[in-house]
């Protein structure tokens, strides 16, 4: 990655142009054309750097609900769970963290009649009863753009 | 909570076709919404119109490249779990949430053994790097009770699909 490339980074993380020529105006905006744009975002989606460019949405606007839950499983059963719960499509974030509730995933379903089922049915099938469903109570911030600083590299 | 387009019953299914195509990946090509409206069976103009109202509207957060953080040198991400008493936690939340370092701040539930409500997504080159930002962002707001859990595994890591 060199300095244009943090900056196209930093450019198309924000906001894509949502036009009839995207690349054009990017291009014009560098001082690089409508070719060479096109061929860097090419190579940084090739070099998996970027991985994808689209929408993302506000998923409570829509009508959908989302949440983070905690679980405390057992070392030797964590592959186990693992597969229990990634196999849900709602699930869309699974992590394991050095807690003692160890295993940490997000969920996104229609509705919270939909969440509640689902950590339902994750602790009877699993037959673990320590799970918490930790809903978001105040909104702060989502912004998971990472700033390039321009460090000449 | 149910959503402003499921009250008000705005969601045509024009709109949901159009936001299936739109959550997955643009192609790479000089006019790539032309491709997808294409694909919807609409005119570019159209599609472009819609997708700039959601824009406007906030049903759409963003449109524009999601990085895989790794590769882009965020090698570490810590989630920072903090004690907040519960009449400062507007005061809190926005001072951690102007830390560019946190891509998310969110007030959630605590419990009698889990005292944390607040929760702070931090991305770093480092996990020391994550644990300067958060005294950094300790000192800032005074709260002093926290802790960072770090992630040793991802199992699953997906976009969201929306219909």
């Amino acid at each position: 990655m060199d300095t244009l490339d943090k900056k196209i980074l930093n450019r198309i993380q924000t906001g894509f142009p949502v036009e009839e020529r995207p690349f054009l105006t990017i291009g014009n905006e560098f001082g690089i054309g409508e070719e060479e744009a096109l061929r860097r975002v090419r190579r940084l989606k090739e070099e998996g750097i970027i991985r994808r460019i689209g929408a993302s949405f506000d998923s409570r606007k829509l009508g959908f609900d989302s949440t983070l839950v905690a679980i405390k499983v057992p070392e030797e059963r964590i592959d186990e769970v693992v597969l229990l719960i990634n196999e849900y499509k709602e699930v869309t974030h699974n992590y394991l963290r050095d807690n003692d509730y160890n295993i940490w995933f997000t969920l996104i379903a229609p509705s919270g009649e939909r969440i509640k089922e689902i950590i339902e049915e994750i602790s009877s099938k699993s037959g673990i009863t320590e799970i918490r469903n930790l809903p978001l109570t105040r909104f702060f911030k989502v912004n998971v753009d990472l700033n390039f600083r321009d460090d000449g590299d | 909570m149910k959503g402003y387009f499921q009250k008000k019953k705005m969601i045509e299914e024009i709109d949901k076709r159009i936001i299936r195509e739109l959550q997955g990946d643009i192609p790479l090509e000089k006019s790539p919404f032309a491709v997808i409206a294409g694909r919807i069976g609409i005119s570019e103009e159209e599609l472009l119109k819609r997708a700039k109202s959601y824009l406007d509207k906030g049903y759409m957060r963003k449109f524009g490249a999601i990085l895989l953080h790794r590769e882009a040198g965020f090698k570490a991400n810590g989630m920072g779990v903090w004690d907040v008493p519960a009449g400062d936690v507007q005061r809190v939340g926005e001072i951690m949430a102007s830390f560019s370092e946190v891509s998310h701040c969110y007030e959630r539930p605590s419990f009698a053994d889990w005292p944390y409500n607040l929760f702070t997504m931090i991305h770093s080159e480092s996990e020391d790097g994550c644990h300067e930002i958060a005294e950094r962002i300790s000192r800032a707001t005074g709260i002093k009770r926290y802790k960072l859990l770090f992630s040793t595994k991802e199992f699953k890591k997906t976009s969201m699909e929306y219909f």
